[in-house]
């Protein structure tokens, strides 16, 4: 039920604007009707894609984060299939990749203080010791 | 005939041999003293062997990103991605670039991502 998802979608060039926005708020609504919640939306602008998707040259990317269970990234997906304004997505799941980071920040900044603070080193000295 | 020419190779493979051995354990300390350089084993092995007067790539090319300290790679900077991807669109292998394996692999999976979601090409000019 915490698992964070990462969804990247292109939307086509010639939509409007307040077509995007009526998307954006319908998979919202789906994400809290599954009982998740949404983190962040984020709107990247048109960009000009590297290959031709569906005959478009450029494509509008939104980003879009949310925690939830499986079953919700399932229904955004293929929510996302068959809208037609959107040519393509990709869902990546982002909490284990997160953990791992925090785990990296925690260790430099227990050596940080260790290496700040001598008379800190007996606390801090058991963490490194017991990772390295 | 066949005798004399094998004679003749086992005689080159044995000369190549004996001097790539003494430089080996120089190469271990190196290499356990700063990060995995890539290109030490056999590339260094084929290229005594072909080149004759070379013996190694003697590249001191280091991990960009274990320097730097970059731990997230992203599949959204393309920027970042693309330093590490041939002009045909080609992912650069590991010995021309410098970086160590867990980056390599994560930095290939992250380059497939973004080619996934059109940043960036499958297949480029060539």
């Amino acid at each position: 039920m915490n698992r964070t998802y990462e969804l990247m979608f292109i939307v086509r060039p010639d939509m409007a604007e307040e077509d995007q926005d009526k998307l954006i708020s319908t998979l919202e609504s789906a994400v809290t009707s599954f009982g998740g919640r949404v983190k962040s939306v984020e709107r990247m602008g048109k960009r000009r894609l590297a290959y031709t998707v569906r005959k478009f040259q450029d494509g509008i990317y939104v980003l879009l984060t949310a925690e939830g269970s499986g079953g919700l990234m399932h229904e955004l997906e293929r929510r996302l299939r068959v809208s037609e304004p959107v040519i393509k997505f990709l869902t990546v799941r982002i909490d284990e990749e997160q953990k791992r980071l925090d785990k990296i920040k925690a260790i430099r900044a227990a050596r940080r203080k260790a290496s700040s603070t001598p008379a800190a080193a007996e606390a801090a000295g058991e963490p490194p010791a017991a990772t390295a | 005939m066949t005798e004399e020419t094998r004679v003749a190779a086992g005689s080159t493979t044995e000369a190549v041999a004996t001097p790539e051995r003494p430089e080996r354990p120089e190469r271990t300390e190196r290499v356990e003293r700063g990060e995995r350089r890539p290109g030490r084993g056999s590339p260094g092995g084929a290229g005594g062997r072909e080149g004759g007067a070379r013996k190694f790539f003697r590249r001191k090319k280091v991990c960009k990103f274990c320097v730097e300290k970059i731990e997230a790679i992203n599949y959204k900077d393309v920027r970042l991605l693309q330093q590490f991807v041939a002009e045909s669109g080609k992912i650069v292998p590991r010995r021309l670039t410098g970086v160590c394996t867990p980056h390599q692999r994560r930095l290939s999976s992250a380059i497939k991502q973004a080619r996934n979601i059109a940043l960036l090409p499958f297949a480029g000019r060539a």
